[in-house]
């Protein structure tokens, strides 16, 4: 299988935190800032975002895991997939959400994201910080905050490895046939 | 894990990996009752019958707010007001609710194997509600989440159920699935009520409640079950709640951890004394909540997702 690297290690650290000066950056400080992650990549992006924030900003934010497979529009289409848990102690009423996740394509996801939270509250605004824009939009759904803007062609498939599940760093664009 | 099973029939036949995956997907589900708005979309547009021929309160209820809660329409038919009155037959009253294309049917009846004769007939999912003294595998899996919630863990547990372990349904399908993962299970209760080679199930026979409940990690107590001519098997059920009711007296010889069960509807001051079921070991409730939890998971492994 051919692939091309596109993001390596040092890259997507640096990545992270552009990604994360522009989230304080646009939201003037971190007052009623919180981060949710989509399992699963997103949400160990989530985190890496979340500790360079404690690095620059010297707090905490409250940040949360969603599961999206309650939400999803291909649901009945799907060979059971999983259901996994959605851990968002916190309210988001009220609160800036800014939804993190690793590959954003169809924006099915981002929208079946959007619902599950909402359905957990009201929040301010939501915002979306993704790793790589890959385009090919279904939905009128676009980045607030994307780490490479990356098309690819029809045959290809981006993979994002994180070291906390794939035990490395990288983003690859594969060729699927 | 693959999901593969089109219908629930009963605990027997599932394997380890298969309960586990049910209770893991339960515990995602859980979450959503605890909410503001308990709805989320996952079955929008199915559709859930529950069918049932014998009386319910618990187990009805709860599929009908598991499935509500998953966005599924339901409709509910007993017995009483169907037209078995009118003479027609299990599978013609199947036939003719599925013409209507549900994708779900919860049956409940007092024939033992109802389900699996419509499961062989029937495209829709079928989920055993409850079949004679056969089986109920959504309680035996409300039960087992319930333990694993509280002691963390479902295997190696001393597990004693008491009762009229002959007719009870629930009995067998906890003794199925208590010992797929290796518990220790003694069923106590009078000898007319113990059928015999219980053995044979890989459980153990004692008849003395107070030697039963020694050390007990969990304690499942059953009710007499009057409509399968339970009380005839007992003289006087002053008699039976003098041997085989559940007190304070026997809690305190339990593990210091122990937990009480009762799978519905008690009656008081005959199987458990009002301290034991209102006292802090009992976790009577939080079986029925939980029981929501698990059975929006079985809806949505058996409708939830392409056949």
């Amino acid at each position: 299988m051919k692939k091309r690297v596109i993001l390596d290690k040092k890259a997507i650290g640096r990545t992270v935190t552009r990604i994360t000066h522009e989230i304080l950056e646009k939201n003037a400080g971190c007052t009623g800032l919180c981060l949710i992650g989509i399992r699963t990549r997103g949400v160990y992006l989530s985190q890496r975002i979340h500790a360079k924030v404690t690095d620059v900003e010297g707090i905490t934010l409250p940040i949360g895991a969603l599961d999206i497979t309650m939400y999803r529009d291909d649901i009945s289409k799907l060979r059971w997939p999983e259901v996994k848990k959605t851990e968002i102690s916190f309210d988001v009423n009220n609160m800036t959400v800014v939804l993190v996740d690793d590959v954003l394509h169809t924006g099915r996801t981002t929208r079946a994201a959007i619902d599950a939270i909402m359905d957990l509250g009201r929040p301010k605004r939501i915002q979306l910080a993704v790793l790589v824009d890959r385009g090919e939009r279904e939905l009128p759904i676009h980045p607030d905050y994307a780490g490479t803007v990356c098309p690819v062609n029809e045959n290809e498939e981006v993979l994002v490895r994180m070291s906390e599940i794939d035990g490395k760093d990288e983003v690859v664009i594969v060729q699927t046939r | 894990m693959n999901w593969k099973r089109k219908d629930l029939l009963g605990i027997r036949g599932l394997s380890t990996e298969e309960i586990l995956f049910i209770l893991d997907t339960a515990e995602s589900f859980k979450d959503i009752s605890r909410r503001e708005i308990k709805k989320v979309p996952t079955l929008r547009g199915k559709t859930v019958i529950t069918l049932f021929y014998e009386p319910s309160t618990r187990t009805r209820t709860s599929f009908e707010i598991a499935a509500k809660r998953l966005s599924a329409d339901t409709i509910n038919i007993s017995s009483s007001t169907s037209s078995s009155t009118k003479g027609e037959s299990l599978k013609d009253t199947a036939r003719n609710l599925e013409s209507m294309r549900p994708d779900a049917i919860v049956i409940r009846h007092g024939m033992p194997g109802a389900p699996h004769m419509l499961a062989g007939v029937l495209d829709s999912s079928i989920i055993n509600g409850g079949d004679g003294s056969h089986e109920h595998p959504t309680q035996a899996l409300l039960d087992l989440f319930t333990i694993r919630d509280k002691k963390g863990r479902i295997d190696g547990l001393k597990v004693v159920i008491v009762g009229d372990i002959a007719h009870s349904r629930v009995a067998r399908s906890n003794i199925f699935s208590l010992k797929n993962f290796g518990n220790e299970v003694i069923c106590c209760g009078p000898p007319t009520m113990i059928p015999p080679h219980m053995e044979t199930l890989g459980v153990r026979v004692e008849y003395d409640l107070k030697r039963a409940v020694r050390n007990a990690d969990v304690i499942m107590m059953l009710r007499i079950q009057k409509e399968r001519g339970g009380t005839t098997y007992i003289p006087s059920t002053k008699e039976y709640s003098a041997l085989y009711g559940l007190g304070r007296q026997h809690v305190e010889t339990a593990a210091d951890d122990a937990i009480i069960m009762h799978p519905g509807p008690m009656n008081r001051g005959i199987e458990i004394s009002d301290d034991v079921a209102d006292g802090p070991s009992s976790v009577i409730l939080d079986q029925v909540e939980n029981g929501v939890a698990v059975r929006m998971a079985v809806l949505y492994l058996l409708i939830g997702g392409e056949a």
